[in-house]
């Protein structure tokens, strides 16, 4: 094995971490987001609501690596010129968005009608009411299925290999192409794979554990 | 002038009409409460004078002022006046007992800090849950809870307090120490509109009982006439079934 070979193993480690962690954080940021206005109920809101639903609907359903192709092919029939990695990274958030969208609603919708009651009879407004009532207490039911999601997320980053983006999953490619031993070369992967998302499901079970107990009736 | 004046109000859950041709008034210091069987109507006219549920038709008059519940600042400042506790004590759970009491003050109304801090302890202090100031509600019996949403309910200095049935989810025990509770208030001047099933305590500490059947006021008046002289049949057959006397000792039916 080769210093190349070494930086390529790594290149693809880093890229698959860092395709990973882009597609895993936006996800949570626009999953959030969308998660807080389909939980809305203002008429004014209905048009976003139904948009959101739709996305959530098509996004959770269409297979990862169709997404991927979709946006790919249209990236390229809008001539803008985005890299495989910008293609593979957008898709990624998009399908974590959804996903991500469908958990933190469950969350939300899990607290107990009458704390939206209490606080509104308090004269909190919407956004005070999640603030300060109801997302704390959805964290706990938001938690468990989000880190279990993200550990599978990883490992969907390698559909990224078949638009050519050089991710872990390329580079055990190339490694195998040159004639290094398959069963030597994806046992390597595996084990790089299982390095990234083994901390996540230490770092889930910790969070876990401060969040479990109950305070809901 | 009445603090609370209602006038002809009415209210639907969509097309079903809940509540109609609902007058009434409270004044300073009264403690009015409303009787009759479930889904009369009672939890439903305490929803809609908070703004919780939409007032169909009818005016509210507080302090002398129609309340317009389609004006965000006229609600803000009805929701500061007028308070309400829960038969499920709707304490958040997420919070400890001083931040409940204290969220609404200092978050909501911008209440400095400090005062915030030394009204809840006040409060959270008359009513015997000093130990408790940083406990959860999970932590705390149903009677406690229901002291803390009072206190809640009174975090604001409110004119007049809403009761929904506050003692229908507690045993014999607990609904003694909340009601004792009541009684202080009562002895306080705080004005109250209690809806209640426990006609003991209602005829006890109420100033007039008002009889409520399907979304109308029945019948109102002093405790005596409603209990013992019904003018009504339909408050007559209502206040009829209500026992008496308890059952002897050791005597099961």
């Amino acid at each position: 094995m080769t210093y190349y070979d070494l930086r390529l193993l790594l290149d693809g480690f880093l890229t698959t971490l860092i395709l990973a962690l882009l597609g895993g954080l936006a996800g949570c940021v626009i999953g959030f987001a969308a998660a807080l206005l389909r939980n809305t109920d203002s008429r004014a809101m209905a048009p976003v609501r139904a948009a959101l639903f739709v996305y959530c609907l098509v996004f959770r359903r269409v297979p990862f690596l169709v997404t991927l192709m979709l946006i790919f092919f249209a990236s390229q029939s809008m001539q803008a010129n985005l890299s495989t990695f910008a293609v593979a990274a957008i898709s990624l958030a998009l399908i974590a968005a959804a996903y991500l969208c469908e958990i933190i609603r469950g969350g939300l919708a899990s607290v107990h009608a009458n704390q939206w009651q209490a606080a509104r009879a308090l004269n909190f407004g919407y956004w005070q009411t999640l603030r300060y009532v109801i997302v704390p207490q959805a964290w706990r039911v938001i938690l468990p299925p989000t880190f279990g999601f993200l550990v599978m997320f990883i490992k969907d980053t390698a559909l990224a290999s078949q638009i050519g983006v050089m991710d872990l999953t390329s580079a055990g490619k190339v490694l195998e192409n040159k004639g290094m031993s398959a069963p030597l070369v994806y046992g390597t992967i595996l084990m790089l794979y299982f390095l990234m998302s083994y901390p996540l499901s230490r770092l889930g079970k910790r969070v876990e554990s401060r969040h479990a107990v109950t305070r809901h009736r | 002038m009445p603090l609370l004046d209602i006038v002809d109000l009415r209210a639907s859950y969509g097309s079903r009409t809940v509540l109609e041709r609902i007058s009434l008034c409270v004044e300073k210091g009264e403690i009015v409460s409303l009787i009759g069987p479930s889904g009369s109507g009672k939890s439903t006219l305490l929803r809609v004078l908070l703004g919780l549920l939409p007032l169909e038709q009818g005016i509210v008059r507080f302090n002398g002022r129609v309340v317009d519940y389609a004006d965000k600042a006229a609600v803000s400042a009805l929701r500061a006046d007028i308070a309400i506790v829960f038969q499920q004590y709707n304490l958040f759970q997420n919070m400890t007992v001083l931040d409940n009491v204290m969220i609404t003050p200092s978050k909501i109304r911008r209440w400095p800090r400090e005062e915030a801090l030394r009204h809840a302890t006040e409060l959270l202090a008359r009513v015997g849950l000093s130990q408790k100031l940083d406990a959860y509600p999970d932590e705390l019996s149903g009677g406690q809870q229901q002291r803390v949403a009072i206190v809640r309910a009174l975090a604001l200095r409110p004119k007049i307090l809403l009761l929904d049935e506050i003692t229908a989810a507690l045993d014999p025990e607990l609904v003694t120490e909340v009601q004792e509770t009541i009684r202080d208030l009562s002895a306080d001047g705080m004005t109250m509109l209690i809806v209640s099933h426990e006609m003991g305590f209602v005829r006890e500490v109420s100033s007039r009982v008002v009889f409520m059947a399907e979304g109308r006021i029945v019948e109102a008046g002093a405790p005596q006439q409603i209990f013992d002289a019904p003018l009504e049949a339909r408050t007559r057959e209502f206040v009829g079934k209500i026992p008496r006397h308890p059952a002897p000792a050791g005597h099961q039916p």
